[in-house]
């Protein structure tokens, strides 16, 4: 299905494909069983452009889109869902939270080294009693002459240690709830920014994934991103764009187990046949491709909604709760026609399964995602 | 300087399945890419601009859909494209391609041209030196190594078991082997211009300075009579004998055939 895509998209695809299945997937099982963020990985991205996709050339970014961007993380995660997550909290939170609401110094200091591929972005708003509840957030900014002081931990923070520049969120008047939430561009080796001890995760097992802690950490004035309070509204934003790239992460997955599944039913004997012969199946097959299929629309569609002004906050809502959806589905019936080696290392989709289940909890849950699509609804 | 690499768009020959009846190759449904040793001949080129600066012009025969290797050889770092395509230059073989590539490449300027060794659909490995032999300047062919020392092209050529260092004044066309390098990927921005902000230049029959009876079918003096597809080798000897008879029979056959 090509939804009419254009030459460029096409080719950026191939070019996609070709280096996640070149350079991406003979390290993916590496990545995973030794919990090793692929660095090497990250820097041949960083060199080729990956890491700037939809950003203006004026920028230092690529020049491309929002699609074009999908094609990407689709095609990572077809081989490697880390390698795709790392790609995804880079360039559609960290950088895009930039490129949104930064001013144009702030875009020029932050947004040119990620969009080049110089740094590497994370974010940071998840904490301990914090997580679908913004209003939660304890870690304060208080400003104190020029600059701000920062103190608080933010948990579960993705690319959090390999990063170099971080837009994070802090009450500064924790009277205000959501209202009181404002978001700030800190850089590693700030003194009084400190990483925690890496989470011992489910899947994705390669994406650096840890606490943040701000011990009376001094950022200049000037690193506020957007303006004081209104934190809640730029994260809000900017999760929007990333639930693109998560939708197209978890799309990613579901195929990359289907296309193994379809080597293997195709080689797979019992009862002196191919497995593939048997109608149960076909019939799983068949399903499966449709939802992939559904799954691809939503995620595309969403993606074209952005590149074109259009409000997409809803799409994209819906193309990450079906694309997770369909990635846990697919995998787990991939795990089972696989059998007994579906539940083993060698053939993969073991790891895609573990790997599917985070794309229904980041960026939002699943339940997040319902109610920001029921809220449209009923307004 | 000026560098003109030749580039041809072949059926990936790693998807082709071959027509057991008529025993030629199924070309429908199959990808079409960048020719492996021309994708080494445009790396080679770019290194050279890269290190020192040159222009890369990648120039194609072939029908309308070749515009997407030139497209590719941009997006990878080429300056132009150009692309020669006309319905009376269809069934050329390699004298026809050749007289026409050549007469393409007079209306450039050129100080070095550049070619894969062959394609992987016709495995002639003719076009290029023969591109040489129409414009009147030298070749060396089966380039491993090559590098740019003033005014020559320094090259090694391989051999199976050994090679030439050779250098020639410039111009001249070497063609390329894909050990040569490893080229190098597109990026998106590379795609994105070249579809967006480049053109290729398409050159037709008349754009071309070549006689009509040297192009396309009528031009071409080859007649295919019958294409096989490839037979199996005898099978081979097996020796049963411990270790020492082994190897002591393996030597004798080795020299035999003048290998050791």
């Amino acid at each position: 299905m090509d939804m009419n895509f254009s030459k460029e998209h096409l080719m950026a695809r191939q070019l996609f494909h070709d280096f996640a299945v070149n350079e991406v997937e003979p390290w993916a099982e590496q990545t995973d069983e030794g919990h090793r963020f692929p660095k090497e990985i990250v820097g041949k991205m960083q060199e080729l452009g990956f890491m700037g996709v939809p950003f203006p050339k004026e920028i230092g970014g690529q020049g491309c889109d929002t699609l074009a961007y999908v094609l990407l993380v689709e095609e990572l995660a077809k081989v490697c869902a880390t390698t795709a997550v790392i790609v995804s909290a880079h360039t559609s939170l960290a950088a895009d939270a930039i490129a949104q609401f930064g001013n144009e110094t702030q875009k020029e200091q932050f947004l040119r080294p990620l969009a080049e591929g110089k740094k590497l972005g994370s974010f940071a708003l998840t904490e301990a009693e914090a997580g679908t509840d913004a209003s939660g957030l304890n870690t304060k900014a208080i400003r104190d002459g020029d600059s701000w002081v920062i103190n608080g931990t933010k948990v579960f923070i993705t690319n959090a240690g390999q990063a170099d520049i971080y837009v994070i969120f802090a009450m500064t008047d924790k009277t205000a709830g959501t209202r009181g939430i404002s978001a700030f561009i800190i850089e590693k080796g700030t003194p009084g920014f400190s990483f925690g001890l890496p989470e011992k995760k489910m899947g994705i097992r390669g994406s650096s994934t840890c606490e943040l802690i701000f011990e009376d950490c001094r950022i200049p004035l000037e690193n506020l991103l957007g303006r004081e309070g209104k934190g809640f509204g730029i994260a809000m934003a900017t999760l929007d764009g990333g639930r693109i790239g998560i939708a197209a992460q978890a799309l990613g997955i579901a195929e990359g187990a289907f296309e193994k599944t379809i080597t293997y039913v195709k080689e797979r004997k019992q009862f002196k046949t191919p497995i593939a012969k048997f109608q149960n199946t076909q019939f799983v097959l068949a399903q499966m491709k449709t939802e992939i299929e559904a799954a691809r629309f939503l995620v595309y569609d969403a993606a074209l909604k952005k590149d074109s002004g259009k409000p997409y906050s809803v799409e994209a809502a819906m193309a990450k709760l079906k694309c997770s959806q369909v990635a846990s589905d697919v995998t787990r019936e991939c795990v089972q026609l696989h059998g007994g080696y579906g539940y083993i290392q060698a053939f993969q989709v073991e790891r895609m399964m573990r790997d599917a289940k985070i794309t229904e909890i980041y960026e939002g849950t699943s339940e997040v995602m319902k109610m920001v699509i029921s809220g449209s609804l009923l307004r | 300087m000026n560098i003109i690499v030749c580039i041809k768009q072949v059926p990936d020959t790693k998807e082709v399945r071959i027509d057991p009846v008529k025993g030629t190759l199924i070309r429908q449904g199959v990808p079409s890419i960048m020719n492996p040793d021309d994708k080494a001949a445009l790396e080679a080129a770019l290194r050279i601009k890269d290190g020192m600066g040159a222009k890369v012009i990648a120039l194609s025969m072939g029908p309308l859909q070749a515009d997407a290797v030139l497209r590719e050889a941009m997006a990878m770092g080429a300056d132009e494209g150009i692309l020669v395509s006309d319905p009376q230059f269809g069934g050329a073989d390699t004298w026809a391609t050749s007289a026409t590539l050549a007469a393409a490449i007079t209306k450039l300027e050129y100080d070095l041209v550049l070619a894969g060794r062959q394609a992987i659909d016709g495995d002639t490995a003719q076009v290029g030196p023969e591109i040489a032999e129409h414009l009147g300047i030298p070749h060396i062919s089966y380039a491993k190594e090559l590098r740019i020392e003033g005014d020559e092209v320094i090259v090694k050529r391989q051999f199976e078991d050994r090679y030439q260092l050779l250098s020639a004044k410039m111009p001249v066309l070497v063609t390329a082997l894909s050990e040569l390098n490893q080229p190098r990927y597109m990026t998106p921005r590379g795609i994105f211009e070249a579809y967006r902000e480049k053109q290729v230049t398409h050159w037709q029959r008349n754009d071309i300075p070549v006689e009509s009876e040297n192009i396309g079918l009528k031009g071409s003096p080859t007649r295919v009579i019958e294409t096989n597809p490839k037979v199996m080798k005898a099978p081979g000897t097996k020796i049963e004998e411990d270790v020492e008879k082994s190897v002591q029979y393996l030597i004798e056959k080795l020299k035999e055939k003048y290998i050791l």
